[in-house]
């Protein structure tokens, strides 16, 4: 340009908002409340843009003998019907490994699939349309359990195992051995805005796709693969979702490629949006899992060895399952040293929709089978459970390596479980709890302090990598991108204040944009609670390279030594004199000094070998504890989380307000799983719980009135991750846990705490009113056979 | 009889509306008609309150007082005749002169929005919380937020920015007298006419007195009857039907009375929730407690007493109390009026004894006399806006300790909501002990054999009922005991 902008060389000096380590509102706080952030829907439609729909199957196996779609091609309003033989390019869109049809075209593998779609001139009319199809099946005999899949010997994935040692003779020669199986339900992500994608034709046959996805790299390539194009003839566009928790980080995939063929098909924008329940119908949850678990440990309750056995109900397809099936084996010892220990892990192939992602990642599974055998080795040895889990931790010289041998470093599990029971005044409420529940027939109380150790990095090591671009225009003020997408988490918000750290500015100077594939591409999921991690580092790495090539031309142009430089709020001391950090921006771009960089970051030491089934999976351990307590009503099995104090480790916080918001919402996210969130499927395998009607998440009154959420002080990361922080997206979720073992405590105690209740998930009034009348059973039978 | 267009306040923009399909929701005029997209659609069914939306309305009383009340509704599930003499406010009309409304700063200041999709909903459940509670309790703001669904915060930061929320005067009541005048000449050029809205073939009549009600009634006897249409509307919004003639009950002056006499309390048709829970609690509070966990707040002030009954759902909350309590119903289909105990209204699943063209006047339900103990227990799998797995409702009187009268009804045991009658004989004129108590637990065996359901088993439903009647019976004779873990504020 040949004039540069006005700039106001006092801007923002002296005082600088959003520096590391400080709360700053999310990016978008402003215009969330008052109803100006775009979602995707939200966008203005266009001249002659469609919307589309999705044709299910009503049966869960079988043939189809015939689909007959004219009724459905001449209903009102539609513009186009295609099927499976539309597609010119692929017709799987596996993620990973094959096994995900956008439609199915001769096998129906589950009750909702998806077997065409509709475009039509409203979102209405391709609604009606869709019902319209007349399908003759010859219906075929449906595996709808683990059990049965076991049974069939279905599976999606060969099983895996981890080993150490000889756990069955270590079991054998302890001096107490305990048995113990658990069901584990699903969770359904529920994400308040549905799944949508946008798809609009280039003038080059490609496509601008505008989807809620947490991956966008991988949308392009499915896209383009779908259409049989080169993925340069895709762009990808994620400004942000309303919410994701893992549902759409594959699973948004095959609605932005149906809205892409329908965009092609019909030279038409084309706007997919699923309904509530299509949504349930038609996308993944979280795995219910099958468990069982032996252990031997000795009088004080010292694990020697156990042997646990996971079956993740996997659905139709692998997805991601191998991963989630991993990482549930990965955390089968949460925070404990098991000793000699063999563990295993199934993929059960069922009919019924695949399953998915979802905050944990197979990890809340994996942990809630151990945390359940610490409670069940503490009844049997009258024990308070608190000091079963004390003794079993992982320790910081000895019985500090993992069943896949991975040695756990930094360990500070010890630390933050003691300050948490000192701080949540834990002996002192279990005795008054034990008090109370002495003298009360039915109102029955429970506490449980459980820890969280899980492992930060993707267990596919390729991943664990990122980048990033940043410009700064002559005006001074800084446009950001990178591969992570904003779900809510506060990514951008971080990322902005890593960016603005680096050049000591404003973080308001910093614009975060939406995530681009032709800004920064191939990038990795936003999951895996990497997203900050990753990206922050990459947009470090770019800040840096800029930062560098400002420092030596200002060292050049003003002839001062480059230590004597400091870019300090807004501002850059160079020598005796300050400019303005605009300032020094337009005198770099008149002197032909680059603005731009992009950045890249990879995670270091991280391995893991199958075959061996040993390595070092994760980077480093994000760790925290809760203490639960609630009240239950023996009469009704209804019950409420009265009391919870949370300890947790982000190591140094980046954004204490944003990562309280992460454990706060992770954990009642959490207690929502275990508790009041049931799936159900009738026996046809047809989902019954398809709206927030049936499926309840936790609302405003379940979050319990005493909630003391803290982070752990004075504890930064000592591996170098970005500002020594550490991830804070999943870790949370699995504090919940103390809430099911709480509830369990308070059933135990009508049995003056002797016997382990079974339990199952999600605890629901109905689950624990069945474990309290299981016990009741129990003491009466006991009483039976005393006189005898 | 001429028939007028809806006319509301759009914000402080007055539009008239004539031409539209009925079966339109809010939600869809807004998103799709208007372009205002800050309301958002989450789940379509009135469960998940991203779409909550305020209207203002005059109240009641027509005086120099007249004030402007707020309420929230679910743009999802509400037609456009409630907008009928009505201001609509979105959450694009809260910032004034470039400034955020107090509860938009209190929100930010509280980081109360995560991905955001939620927050349009919550903000405007706070603002209509803001309008009547200066710095309302937590309770308060449970009542307030329950049918709001945020899936990232955990709720503890939105509580907080409730309970905080500086309460001051705002553009709304700095303008209210306005908006007063311009409503009541709405109102006032509504009185006795009928309110017509058509399009694409579809009508819906809106009659603003009960003449015009009983004649449209009689000569649309095909037409559907809507008052809050929060169960209407999901036929809309989930099963895709559209209605060929609606007519909506909500603005009959004479079904939204609410009256206490000295023999009891004669509730209109069309009185919502909202209107009636604050009377029915100072006299029944179990009853007012348990109303506080029908549905949510939003679903309160649209949903009707008579919506609730004519809807004929076999787990609706109202009519087992009203069973229980000996109510009456008084029907009406042109000048022809009847009176029904409510028992005898439901005939089986989703079958009633309405007569075509007849409609629900209102609903009377006798006092209780000072000794009768009345016992509501609503069990549900979530505290809040959550529908009942059974519901058990119970009056009871004992003299000398014998059960002298009983009435105990149940919803969500049966096709329709059902007087337990064998369980009723074996508590009659017994003692009040545990062995009769058993014997009537027992008898609830052969009263019912419920269903199971993505809410409950079969075999629970029946548990619960019978721990229920446990329950009433240790509450009356142990008051010292602590029975549930659910208490009302």
């Amino acid at each position: 340009m040949r004039k540069l902008g006005d700039i106001d060389t006092k801007k923002n000096v002296g005082q600088r908002r959003g520096k590391v380590g400080q709360s700053h509102k999310h990016d978008s706080a402003d215009k969330h409340v008052c109803g100006s952030a775009v979602y995707i829907d939200d966008r203005p439609n266009v001249v002659g843009q469609l919307h589309a729909a999705i044709g299910k199957s009503t049966i869960a196996h079988g043939k189809i003998l015939s689909l007959d779609l004219s009724e459905v091609t001449r209903a009102a309003g539609v513009v186009a019907v295609i099927t499976a033989d539309d597609i010119p390019g692929h017709v799987d869109v596996g993620p990973v490994f094959p096994g995900d049809l956008l439609f199915a075209s001769e096998i129906i593998e589950f009750n909702g699939q998806a077997l065409f779609a509709v475009a039509a001139s409203s979102h209405e009319l391709a609604c009606r349309a869709v019902k319209l199809a007349k399908i003759e099946y010859q219906e075929l005999p449906a595996i709808l359990s683990v059990e049965q899949a076991h049974e069939a010997k279905s599976y999606v994935r060969p099983r895996h195992t981890q080993k150490r040692g000889d756990s069955s003779s270590a079991i054998a020669d302890a001096a107490h051995q305990l048995a113990g199986s658990l069901s584990i339900g699903g969770q359904e992500h529920f994400y308040l805005e549905g799944q949508i994608s946008y798809a609009e034709p280039t003038e080059d046959g490609g496509m601008v796709v505008h989807a809620s996805s947490q991956h966008p790299s991988e949308v392009q390539k499915l896209v383009a693969e779908v259409l049989s194009i080169p993925f340069n003839l895709v762009t990808v566009d994620i400004r942000r979702m309303g919410g994701g928790f893992g549902g759409k980080e594959t699973q948004a995939a095959p609605w932005a490629c149906v809205a892409a063929l329908l965009a092609h098909h019909t030279r038409k924008p084309v706007k997919l949006r699923l309904s509530r329940t299509d949504d349930m119908l038609l996308t993944g949850k979280r795995h219910p899992f099958e468990t069982n678990y032996k252990v031997g440990f000795d009088e004080d309750g010292l694990i020697k060895g156990i042997e646990i056995e996971v079956s993740g109900n996997c659905g139709i397809s692998p997805d991601l399952s191998d991963a989630i099936v991993d990482r549930a084996m990965f955390h089968a010892d949460n925070a404990y040293y098991l000793d000699q220990a063999t563990i295993t892990g199934h993929r059960c192939k069922t009919n019924t929709v695949s399953n998915t992602a979802f905050r944990g990642f197979g990890g809340p599974q994996g942990m809630l089978v151990i945390e359940g055998a610490m409670d069940d080795i503490a009844r049997y040895l009258n024990k308070d459970p608190l000091t079963v889990r004390k003794l079993n931790l992982y320790q910081k010289q000895q019985r500090n390596i993992t069943h896949y041998h991975q040695t756990v470093e930094h360990n500070n599990l010890q630390e933050i479980v003691e300050k948490l029971e000192l701080s949540s005044d834990y002996l002192e409420r279990r005795r008054q709890i034990s008090e109370f529940n002495k003298h009360n027939p039915i109102v029955k109380k429970g506490i449980a302090l459980t820890p969280v150790k899980f492992g930060i990095s993707f267990t596919v090591q390729h991943l664990n990598q990122a980048g990033a671009l940043i410009h700064i225009y002559t005006d001074g003020s800084i446009h950001l991108n990178h591969g992570g997408t904003e779900m809510g988490q506060g990514l951008f918000v971080k990322v902005a204040q890593i960016v603005a750290q680096e050049f000591s500015v404003d973080v308001q100077t910093v614009n975060v944009s939406s995530t681009r594939t032709d800004k920064v591409p191939n990038t990795s999921p936003t999951a895996a609670s990497s997203g900050t991690d990753i990206n922050g580092k990459a947009a470090q790495n770019a800040a840096q390279t800029i930062k560098a090539r400002l420092l030596n031309f200002a060292s050049e142009h003003f002839n001062v030594e480059l230590a004597s430089i400091e870019f300090l709020n807004g501002q850059v001391l160079i020598g005796e004199q300050a400019l303005s950090f605009a300032e020094l921006v337009q005198l770099a771009y008149m002197n032909r000094v680059s603005l731009s960089s992009t950045g890249f970051y990879k995670t270091p030491k991280i391995h893991y070998d199958r075959e061996t089934a040993s390595g070092h999976p994760f980077f480093y351990f994000a760790n925290g504890a809760a203490v639960s307590e609630v009240m239950i009503d023996t009469l009704t099995g209804e019950n409420k989380v009265s009391r919870v104090d949370i300890l947790h480790d982000v190591g140094a916080s980046l954004n204490p307000d944003i990562d309280l918001g992460q454990i706060e919402g992770g954990f009642i996210q959490g207690m929502g799983w275990l508790t009041t969130e049931e799936l159900s499927w009738d026996s046809a395998g047809r989902m019954q719980t398809t709206g927030p009607a049936t499926y309840k998440i936790p609302a405003v009154s379940d979050t319990p009135e005493i909630f003391n959420v803290a982070l752990l002080p004075d504890e930064p990361n000592r591996e170098p991750t970005i500002y020594h922080s550490k991830a804070v997206g999943e870790p949370p979720l699995m504090l919940a846990i103390s809430v099911w073992s709480a509830l369990r405590d308070a059933v135990a105690s009508i049995s003056d705490y002797k016997i382990s209740p079974k339990l199952n998930t999600p605890a629901t009034p109905e689950r624990v009113l069945n474990a309290v009348s299981q016990i009741k059973l129990r003491i009466e039978n006991s009483k039976a056979e005393e006189p005898l | 009889m001429s028939s007028k267009p809806i006319r509301f306040l759009l914000n402080d923009e007055e539009v008239s509306l004539a031409d539209i399909n009925p079966n339109t929701t809010l939600l869809q005029y807004l998103r799709e008609k208007l372009g205002k997209v800050g309301t958002k659609e989450g789940c379509a069914s009135g469960d998940c309150g991203a779409c909550t939306v305020v209207l203002g309305e005059v109240s009641r009383e027509r005086s120099s007082t007249a004030e402007m009340h707020y309420k929230t509704v679910n743009a999802c599930i509400a037609l456009l005749p409630n907008l009928h003499g009505r201001q609509l406010i979105t959450v694009e009309d809260l910032q004034h002169e470039g400034q955020m409304h107090p509860v938009q700063k209190s929100m930010v200041e509280q980081h109360g929005s995560q991905c955001g999709f939620c927050t349009p909903g919550f903000i405007m459940s706070l603002f209509a919380l803001n309008k009547v509670h200066d710095r309302p309790t937590r309770e308060q703001a449970n009542q307030a937020l329950g049918g709001n669904l945020c899936r990232c915060t955990g709720y503890r930061s939105i509580i907080d920015a409730a309970m905080t929320a500086a309460n001051k005067t705002d553009h709304f009541d700095s303008s209210s007298a306005i908006t007063i005048r311009r409503l009541q000449a709405i109102a006032d050029d509504s009185v006795g006419t009928t309110i017509e809205l058509s399009g694409n073939g579809y009508r819906a009549f809106s009659p603003q007195s009960i003449g015009e009600l009983a004649r449209l009634s009689e000569t649309y006897a095909e037409a559907r009857l809507v008052a809050g249409g929060t169960d209407l509307c999901l036929q809309i919004t989930q099963n895709l039907d559209q209605f060929d003639t609606l007519i909506s009950t909500l603005d009959v002056p004479e079904l939204c009375q609410v009256e206490l006499s000295e023999k009891g309390f004669t509730i209109g048709a069309a009185a919502t929730y909202s209107q009636f829970i604050t009377p029915l609690s100072q006299q029944y509070p179990e009853w007012g407690a348990m109303i506080e966990r029908l549905g949510s707040l939003q679903i309160r002030n649209l949903g009707t007493l008579g919506g609730n009954i004519a809807n004929a759902s076999p787990v609706g909350d109202m009519p087992p109390v009203l069973i229980a309590m000996g109510a009456t119903m008084c029907l009406r289909k042109g000048d022809r009026i009847r009176q029904l105990a409510i028992e005898d209204f439901f005939l089986d699943y989703k079958k009633t004894a309405l007569e075509a063209g007849e409609f629900i006047q209102s609903i009377f339900i006798p006092n209780a006399s000072d000794t009768t103990h009345l016992k509501i227990y609503k069990v549900s799998k979530r505290f809040d806006d959550d529908i009942s797995a059974v519901l058990a409702a119970i009056t009871l009187q004992l003299k000398d300790n014998v059960v002298s009268a009983i009435d105990i009804a149940f919803g969500g045991m049966a096709a329709i909501p059902k007087r337990a009658v064998k369980c009723e004989a074996a508590l009659r004129n017994q003692q009040w002990d545990d062995a009769t108590i058993e014997r009537a637990a027992a008898a609830l065996s052969e009263d019912f054999n419920p269903l199971s359901d993505a809410r409950a088993s079969s075999q629970y439903r029946l548990q619960v009922a019978q721990n229920l009647l446990r329950r009433a019976y240790i509450e009356i004779s142990s008051p010292e005991v602590v029975t549930q873990v659910i208490t009302h504020a």
